[in-house]
């Protein structure tokens, strides 16, 4: 069964079998504006929890977006190099950014569900 | 330019808020940003029918007095007492070495009296400096507080006229006073036909709603402004021109007729002459990304051995064009359209090829 979590940074990512998929949140998505550029690490890539690993670009500025927790990627999602506004049409779905392995599972304690984030928004 | 505290409120603030925009701080002002349209439609928006900017964070300077002509030959590069009344021109507030302190349109109203349209971010300056220069003359230099909006596209002139005010006899740079208090151009800074209108406040609101229940029009946030403007190759102060840069480096020679610059009036002349005798170091050019990253001004440019060879100075995503689009410096044997080089992003070394501008045709009602 998988669960999502979510950061201060605005990320999201749903937990099956020790894979994470990561994305951004809506939220993050509306207030970056029309995206048309992401730039996604490659598979096989290590990254640490708060590495910039991942930029989405908007028409007017770049924005970093960062691991969220310690891991390898495993993935990313190929659908966005063609169609970046995936990301604002579907944040918290198909557009997705990247996938990795989670090496400390204890990392998602830290993380807020999806009724905190909420909250935080509110 | 921009603050991290906005201290300045538009007049129409709560227009904006209605409309849903997302405001953001730009020199000094909260300005709309993005309504919720979103940049992308905003500029097409734009390009297809017509589109309302609140630019009232741009400051009006009123010039006038017997010598106000003489005082604004000598404070820009212009032949103010050659230019014809209700005709506008672009030009610039330069210092001792010349470099530019501040781009401006301005527009002569009549016998002695002027309009001078400065950025925003620079106004006080510009007003300072105006006010130094003036000392020498008989004229006054007024700070002028008005709302001002911008109409910008081909539908503009029928959206106006549909609005109660028929302006199609203006052609594109010049300007009048139709009213007390109002002052109209046919000017502005996307590249398309339109106008810019200040008025008073209270005139203001109702003029604004008027056009906004043209289904043809609908408001346009500072995003678009950006990516407009800098599909049309036009300058952004701060950062494609500054103190650092000259017209002639800037690519911006044009707006200096021969015969100002041999009469040699305006400050930081003889300092502009030498660099005209010399040749510019480095040029602005425009610069087109290869593929669909876009890159951001303050990129360095490299050339195909790695050498440095210039700076993006503006850059971003061109909604009408569909590609990355960008400004920048390089050097002058290296201005030449279809140069490759290359900008570093990230660690990245991407092509990017110097492109002619504008990237989108000027579509100006010249008459």
């Amino acid at each position: 069964m998988a669960k999502t979590y979510f950061t201060e940074d605005h990320e999201w990512l749903r937990v099956e079998n020790g894979i994470a998929t990561v994305g951004i949140t809506d939220y993050a998505q509306e207030q970056l504006g029309d995206l048309v550029f992401v730039d996604l690490p490659e598979a096989g890539k290590a990254v640490s929890k708060g590495d910039a690993v991942a930029v989405v670009e908007s028409v007017k500025a770049a924005s970093d977006v960062y691991a969220p927790v310690d891991g390898e990627v495993t993935e990313r999602n190929q659908e966005l190099s063609s169609d970046p506004s995936l990301v604002n049409s579907s944040a918290e779905s198909n557009g997705w950014l990247w996938k990795m392995k989670l090496s400390d599972e204890s990392q998602l304690d830290g993380l807020m569900d999806e009724a905190a984030y909420k909250a935080k928004l509110a | 330019m921009s603050g991290a505290e906005a201290s300045r409120h538009l007049p129409l603030e709560d227009m904006h808020e209605a409309a849903g925009a997302r405001f953001g701080a730009f020199a000094g002002w909260h300005m709309p940003i993005t309504y919720p349209a979103g940049v992308m439609k905003e500029h097409l928006h734009v390009r297809e029918k017509a589109g309302l900017f609140d630019i009232s964070h741009m400051q009006l300077i009123a010039v006038e007095g017997p010598e106000s002509a003489a005082m604004l030959s000598r404070a820009s590069p212009i032949d103010a007492e050659g230019l014809p009344a209700g005709q506008s021109k672009y030009t610039f507030l330069l210092n001792e070495r010349a470099g530019i302190i501040d781009d401006l349109i301005i527009t002569r109203l009549g016998g002695d009296r002027f309009m001078v349209v400065a950025n925003a971010g620079n106004a006080a300056r510009d007003k300072t400096e105006f006010e130094s220069v003036a000392a020498d003359f008989n004229c006054s230099v007024t700070a002028l507080e008005r709302v001002f909006l911008a109409l910008q596209g081909p539908a503009a002139e029928s959206a106006l006229k549909d609005a109660g005010l028929d302006f199609g006899r203006l052609v594109f740079m010049t300007g009048m006073e139709p009213q007390p208090g109002w002052f109209i151009s046919r000017s502005g800074y996307t590249g398309e036909d339109g106008f810019e209108i200040a008025l008073p406040s209270e005139e203001a609101r109702p003029l604004a709603e008027k056009l906004l229940a043209d289904e043809r029009v609908m408001w346009i946030g500072l995003a678009a402004r950006d990516s407009l403007r800098l599909e049309a190759g036009l300058c952004l102060h701060g950062n494609d021109i500054d103190e650092s840069t000259d017209p002639a480096s800037a690519a911006l020679l044009w707006a200096i007729p021969k015969h100002v610059r041999e009469a040699a009036k305006f400050r930081g002349a003889e300092v502009f002459s030498s660099i005209l005798q010399k040749g510019a170091d480095e040029k602005r050019v425009g610069l087109k990304p290869e593929g669909r990253q876009p890159v951001r001004a303050g990129a360095p440019i490299v050339d195909a051995d790695g050498k440095p060879a210039g700076r993006v100075t503006s850059g971003g995503f061109g909604p009408s064009v569909n590609h990355p689009v960008a400004m920048g410096y390089v050097p002058k044997s290296l201005a030449e359209p279809g140069t490759r080089l290359f900008a570093e992003v990230r660690g990245n070394r991407l092509p990017i090829d110097v492109h002619p501008l504008p990237f989108t045709p000027h579509r100006y009602r010249k008459g």
